[in-house]
């Protein structure tokens, strides 16, 4: 919780200046501590005391200061973010301001300024009047960064009494929770999304091909229920192989069964879209006729494809230069308001940093380590589910209504 | 009767030019020659006692509220501690007011540039303590500062409602008690009175709204715009003899008999 060091110096104690304050304090939503207390030793010897005070948010905490400092408190730490110069290209100061992915303010030229683009592990840079979150790597000799934690301000998640279905989902995730009503909740918070003008995201695993969720999340997507889709080279991979041989990774998404040479299918289909250029083109030339990524092309819904060490090919859209793969997810972030992460650990992870905590997760994996790791990672505001992502992909967009344009 | 010193401005240039407190409308103006009447009412209501002498300064034209002189600081003994005025109408006034010091020998003390004080206006001294009103015209902080000035002990009274804007509308200390309007102050402030004085007088809104707080005590006397019934027999009980003397053009401004005049000992 933001928090901030308070004087109450005077004849606080007769006048009952002291009580007045702390109740003040409590009155309007805060919560105090006494640092130290000087009482005065004679009548003529004024008292004094520093308090520090908590409030929810660091908007409250400047309301509550603000109203007491009309009672005679002064403030003790109002000072401005020191700065100093990055030494280096992709280096920071040393003593540079950590971010987490909590609402955060900088104190310059005695304004707090908000830091836009919060995202955790960052420095702080401060340009033309603005500050930001900036990842170390894009740190530019001569950008002036923040340093140390003095004049820098983290608002504390609220906490809110909601009395929904994923109240009790805060806590560790389990399998053995109901999941209708985990099903509707996510429909609720999907539609409440769009209502809001925000984009929902779907960062997805190959398992959703795999396991057979391709058509719903194909629906959801041409429904306009899915704006956004962040993956790495497998879930196109076996989606297009899925399209052009009807098997992922070989195994036949009808009966199940491995089909002969099938283990080549996803290296040819990776030569198909290869030789043709780009997926889009694949789509354009009705080579692609169906599919996710079919449905992406067509419904115009961006996809950014982060790759990994182990990939085949890759797709010729896959980045392959991790940097330059979070820079590209970064572009999209700012108007996400809800992601569903579902059967991936290394791209919910990696997503996840990228995530201020004013956008909701959902993280969907059959194995609990996912959703933990997730959260372990600092990705607080995630609730876990964990169950088979496929058949929760499959009620989820059964649960949803028709067309997205209806709904909303 | 021991001596006693006051200092006065004339209302020459006295009226309603703005609007910085609920009392104040432009719209009321205050008849010029009525004022001049009331103040020299005033004037020599207190002259006329024994012993009690009042200075004059010169008034300025376009500061209308250098009349109300027991804003100009506070004074104890030959120490001034000027004022620093919260509206931009009155600070102007600073100036005169510490020249008149200077040249009358007083040393001249000036608070922090960042706080607000508004002199005797908001400092009384009262059965031994200095009490400080606080909020709509003086900080809290300024108090402390005053305090590290004098080594003395001053306790700060939350005011609450804006037409009681200065302490010396709402308190009035008499030998070792006082007269209040309770409803000026905040609960803190009130149970520090009801402390303090046992024997207090508290008046009712309506005598409040005659200023029957803005009162001159000058050895048994008081005198104060008007008095109720009910009042002057509280403050004859006491020993006390009320003399009332119209203000009505000053209330107009949010001042009466205590606000025109500033106690030099």
């Amino acid at each position: 919780m933001p928090s901030e060091v308070v004087e109450l110096k005077g004849h606080i104690v007769d006048s009952l200046g002291l009580p007045r304050v702390l109740d003040a304090i409590l009155a309007q939503g805060g919560t105090f501590e006494i640092e130290e207390i000087e009482i005065g030793k004679t009548r003529s010897e004024q008292s004094c005391a520093r308090i520090t005070i908590e409030a929810p948010t660091a908007e409250k905490l400047e309301t509550l200061i603000a109203y007491i400092e009309k009672e005679g408190v002064r403030r003790l730490d109002q000072e401005d973010a020191r700065l100093e110069p990055a030494p280096k290209d992709g280096v920071f100061p040393d003593e540079f301001y950590c971010t987490t992915n909590l609402p955060t303010n900088v104190r310059i030229s005695g304004a707090w300024l908000p830091v836009e683009r919060i995202e955790m592990d960052c420095g702080i840079a401060v340009e033309d009047g603005r500050a930001y979150a900036a990842p170390m790597n894009r740190a530019r000799r001569g950008q002036m960064i923040v340093v140390g934690h003095t004049g820098v301000r983290v608002d504390a998640p609220e906490r809110e009494d909601s009395h929904d279905v994923f109240e009790f989902m805060t806590s560790t995730a389990s399998s053995e929770k109901p999941k209708a009503p985990i099903i509707s909740e996510v429909v609720r918070r999907i539609i409440e999304t769009k209502q809001q003008g925000k984009k929902v995201l779907l960062v997805a695993g190959p398992a959703i091909v795999h396991a057979g969720a391709s058509a719903s999340v194909e629906r959801m997507i041409r429904q306009g229920w899915i704006d956004l889709l962040f993956a790495g080279n497998a879930l196109p991979l076996h989606d297009i192989e899925a399209a052009l041989y009807g098997t992922a990774l070989g195994i036949s998404l009808e009966d199940g069964k491995p089909t002969p040479h099938g283990h080549e299918h996803h290296l040819r289909a990776l030569n198909t879209v290869r030789r043709i250029g780009s997926i889009a083109e694949a789509v354009r030339q009705g080579v692609l006729t169906k599919g996710i990524m079919h449905a992406c092309v067509t419904s115009g819904v961006p996809f950014v494809l982060a790759g990994s060490i182990r990939d085949d090919g890759p797709l010729p859209e896959v980045i392959t230069d991790v940097l330059q793969a979070q820079d590209a997810m970064r572009a999209h972030i700012p108007d996400v308001g809800l992601a569903l992460m579902v059967a991936t650990a290394l791209h919910s992870v990696a997503v996840g940093n990228l995530l201020p905590t004013s956008v909701e997760v959902v993280c969907v994996d059959i194995n609990q380590v996912t959703v933990t790791k997730l959260l372990d990672r600092g990705t607080h505001q995630a609730v876990g589910v964990v169950t088979d992502a496929a058949l929760f992909m499959h009620e989820l967009s059964a649960a949803l209504p028709e067309h997205e344009e209806v709904a909303v | 009767m021991k001596s006693a010193r006051f200092l006065m401005c004339p209302p020459d240039y006295y009226g309603i030019e703005y609007e910085i407190n609920p009392w104040m409308s432009r719209k009321r103006a205050a008849d010029h020659d009525l004022a001049v009447k009331q103040w020299n009412d005033l004037h020599r209501a207190l002259t006329s006692l024994p012993g009690l002498t009042v200075e004059l300064m010169e008034p300025v034209k376009g500061l209308p509220d250098i009349v109300f002189t027991a804003n100009a600081g506070l004074v104890v003994g030959d120490l001034f501690i000027s004022s620093r005025f919260r509206h931009p109408e009155r600070q102007g006034e600073t100036r005169y007011y510490e020249e008149w010091f200077a040249d009358h020998g007083y040393r001249i003390e000036r608070l922090p540039d960042d706080l607000q004080f508004e002199g005797a206006g908001d400092l009384l001294r009262a059965g031994g303590a200095w009490f400080g009103g606080y909020y709509f015209r003086t900080d809290p902080q300024a108090h402390a500062s005053v305090s590290d000035i004098l080594g003395e002990e001053i306790l700060p009274l939350r005011l609450v409602d804006e037409r009681f804007y200065h302490l010396d509308t709402c308190f009035c200390p008499i030998g070792d008690s006082a007269i209040y309007y309770p409803g000026a102050f905040d609960e803190y402030a009130l149970r520090v009175l009801r402390e303090r004085f046992a024997d207090a007088i508290e008046v009712a809104p309506e005598e409040a709204e005659q200023f029957a707080c803005n009162a001159v005590v000058v050895g048994n006397w008081v005198i104060l715009n008007s008095v109720s019934p009910k009042l002057c027999k509280a403050l004859s009980d006491r020993g006390y003899t009320c003399h009332p003397v119209e203000l009505s053009e000053f209330i107009k401004s949010g001042g009466s008999a205590k606000c025109l005049t500033l106690a030099l000992s």
